[in-house]
């Protein structure tokens, strides 16, 4: 009686010289420990500014959460990069700036309803406008996927990677034409008026032109909206994938394609499913992103995709609990490095992060090794 | 204008005629060129330069000319492009023989025309181009016969520190600096200058890169140095991002910068309270900048821009110098511009060694409403 399924394989990863690894693994803790060094001797030494630059490393890592989200259950289903995923986001800023700018789609219930209560108002419109951008990047994904990718679900994953970086090619400098979204930066119009509080002895709120206090700590709405979305974003995520039929079928897709497919799951349904949830997230970053740092442009999806991507990679590529926690890594990590070392260094320490995941543990912090399969 | 048209049409037959009689110019006739991009990709610019230096020339011909001969311009489509630039200089030098060039408008087309001028011995006056190898040569010889009538770009820092301490009596800065920005660099390292030299402190300087969306962290150091000045001599968008999330964190410290804010795209409810140095602005008080729009809107039905006032300048700039020196020789004339203060409609001119003006700068102030004119800053 033999327990084991598949013969025992030899390990692939042959580690002849381990005083080398061993080497590695000391100058990473040494790093480790001289970075957390660094961080606590600021935080003792100003710790309101520390807490400013935690606050300002959330902003970031909450964005980029709702876009790893989306590069990570793509993986995790089609174990496909999809690298056109920072360009939905940037689809996602203009459909709504187009939506504010031209149509003024966020004043729409004053307009219908003039006697409506201006907060409610504007918390209508703002969902409309966010909505409308979701609707509008699941379809442009679902298009993609179809046109693009499903063609190649049984060629080689690199022709499917080619194709993503062909995809957002695309959709870059399509976008960059003049009678597109041209190449110039565009200024954003919030749908809501920014409302900043600071703490220092109780909440205040900020009036417009007025400086907040000396050791006082400033946070706005944009930050509370952003983590409020990014959180409900992920229990709805949470719910979906454990809970629902939907949810339990994308795991079987994600185990086991052709077994899921005998047993009457419509594999390409749910696939395009998974596509369209991830670049609705992204549809929603998109319109945060700009609300939050109200300056478009066609080329804005690449840093944030890039960096993204890199959270996904660092919480361990195809988990969702993952991306959330890699990318708010990723956002205290920037924020640090900005305020620490210099702005100009942050994409610097971004990728180095990438390598060094890659390199010491590749599977990401929660990512499992994965299975070889027959 | 349709008359001037025929006008100049009519001067132009007259002067062909002459030439196939005679050859070369003819007493009583001073030609000058007016190389402009009147198609291309900024064919407004080149209408405007076109403009303003025509308005100049016919007024001096109301005048009676200068030195007793009538001016003749001949305008020519340089597409602000280095080929059609050099085809329109060898055409005007050659061709019809003259001795004055104005323009180009864009630095890339000036400087192939100014190697030609200068050979040729032909005295070009480029209106607006910044670029410092216009006026001077690889070799960092300043060329004898090239002129410019605006300020290079790195000046607008000096005038800007001038500003900064002594009209907002700031007397702590702190300076952002797109690090791969040539133009960026060059402000605010003579801002940077200019500050210290006054007995100013610059108590943080923040570098970022064009890609850079989130500003939160140099804010945040911004807030902490607590300057009275925030100097960000960077393009429209940069500065639209920077404001907008100072706004939003409720940094009050003015911000200021160069020429590049002045865009149609820039975020005046976030800019708020900004400051910027320019060349010109139509609202000037000065009453040779009154009395020059109101002649400028008289004739053509619209408001003067910055290239239609430096062109405006650097056409009365040339016929003024030819005016003292008496004589219609490039070579003459140059050396009259040399000493020459001038007092033209964009500050008063005179020229440092490598023919770059030193003059003054229109500072202008970002309101909710609207970009205002707010002084002018002499160096």
């Amino acid at each position: 009686m033999q327990l084991q399924t598949r013969p025992k394989k030899p390990p692939i990863i042959v580690r002849p010289n381990s005083f080398l690894a061993w080497i590695g693994r000391a100058f990473l803790i040494l790093l480790a420990l001289v970075v957390t060094y660094i961080l606590a001797q600021n935080l003792i030494q100003k710790p309101l500014y520390f807490v400013t630059n935690v606050i300002n490393g959330l902003q970031l890592g909450f964005v980029y959460a709702l876009i790893a989200l989306g590069y990570t259950m793509v993986y995790g289903i089609v174990k496909l990069i999809n690298f056109a995923h920072g360009d939905v986001f940037m689809v996602g800023a203009f459909v709504s700036f187009f939506a504010i700018e031209r149509f003024q789609l966020h004043q729409w219930p004053l307009k219908v309803f003039p006697s409506m209560n201006p907060f409610v108002a504007v918390a209508i419109g703002t969902i409309t406008t966010i909505l409308l951008s979701m609707v509008v990047c699941v379809l442009l994904a679902i298009t993609i996927e179809r046109v693009a990718y499903k063609p190649l679900r049984d060629a080689p994953r690199i022709a499917a990677l080619i194709t993503a970086i062909g995809v957002s090619f695309f959709l870059e400098y399509f976008g960059l034409l003049e009678f597109v979204f041209s190449a110039r930066f565009i200024p954003y119009q919030r749908p809501f008026e920014v409302v900043t509080w600071y703490i220092s002895d109780g909440i205040h709120r900020l009036e417009n032109g007025q400086t907040p206090p000396d050791n006082s700590i400033v946070i706005s709405n944009i930050l509370l909206i952003i983590i409020l979305c990014t959180l409900a974003v992920l229990v709805f995520l949470q719910f979906l994938v454990h809970k629902t039929k939907i949810g339990i079928a994308m795991r079987a897709t994600s185990f086991d394609k052709p077994t899921a497919r005998l047993m009457g799951i419509q594999v390409d349904q749910v696939i395009s499913f998974t596509f369209a949830i991830g670049a609705a997230f992204a549809g929603l970053g998109g319109v945060l992103y700009a609300i939050a740092y109200p300056s478009i442009k066609t080329l804005m999806g690449v840093y944030p995709g890039l960096k993204a991507f890199v959270a996904a990679v660092l919480g361990g590529i195809g988990s969702i609990p993952g991306a959330f926690v890699g990318a708010l890594i990723m956002g205290q990590a920037e924020s640090m490095t900005a305020s620490y070392i210099s702005t100009p260094m942050r994409d610097a320490i971004a990728f180095t992060i990438l390598i060094l995941v890659l390199l010491v543990r590749p599977t990401g912090i929660f990512g499992e090794p994965e299975k070889e399969k027959a | 204008m349709k008359s001037f048209k025929i006008l100049s049409m009519l001067v132009a037959v007259v002067m062909l005629l002459a030439a196939c009689g005679g050859g070369g110019a003819t007493k009583g006739e001073l030609k000058v060129a007016i190389l402009a991009p009147l198609s291309g990709p900024v064919p407004t610019f080149g209408e405007m330069t076109r403009d303003g230096a025509l308005l100049a020339i016919e007024e001096w011909n109301a005048k009676g000319g200068v030195l007793g001969m009538t001016i003749v311009p001949i305008v020519e489509d340089s597409q602000c492009t280095p080929d059609p630039a050099v085809n329109a200089a060898n055409k005007v030098i050659n061709q019809d023989g003259v001795h004055y060039i104005i323009g180009e408008v864009c630095s890339k087309a000036s400087i192939p025309v100014s190697e030609i001028a200068n050979a040729a011995k032909v005295l070009q006056i480029s209106p607006t181009s910044t670029n410092p190898s216009v006026t001077v040569d690889q070799n960092g010889v300043t060329k004898q016969y090239i002129y410019r009538a605006c300020f290079i770009d790195p000046f607008q820092g000096k005038v800007g520190a001038k500003f900064a301490y002594e009209n907002l009596g700031a007397r702590k800065a702190f300076v952002m600096v797109d690090q791969a920005n040539d133009y960026v660099k060059g402000l605010a390292e003579n801002f940077k200058a200019s500050f210290i030299e006054l007995g100013g402190e610059i108590v943080g300087e923040a570098s970022y890169t064009a890609n850079d969306t989130d500003f939160s962290a140099i804010l945040a150091q911004i807030d902490e140095a607590d300057p009275d000045i925030v100097y960000l001599p960077d393009y429209y968008n940069i500065v639209n991002l920077v404001t907008a999330q100072a706004k939003d964190k409720g940094i009050t410290v003015p911000f200021m910068g160069g020429d590049g804010w002045d865009s149609a795209d820039l975020d005046l409810k976030s800019a708020d309270g900004g400051y910027f140095t320019n060349h010109y602005s139509p609202d000037s008080q000065a009453p040779l900048a009154v009395s020059f729009r109101a002649a400028f809107e008289k004739k053509y039905g619209k408001t003067p821009d910055a290239l239609a006032a430096l062109a405006y300048d650097a056409t009365n700039l040339l016929l003024t110098a030819i005016q003292q020196a008496g004589v219609d020789d490039p070579t003459k004339v140059a050396e009259t511009l040399n000493g020459i203060t001038f007092e033209a409609v964009s500050g008063t001119i005179s020229f440092d060694e490598q023919h770059n003006p030193i003059k003054s700068a229109t500072i202008l102030k970002v309101t909710a409403e609207g970009v205002k004119f707010e002084t002018v800053v002499n160096p």
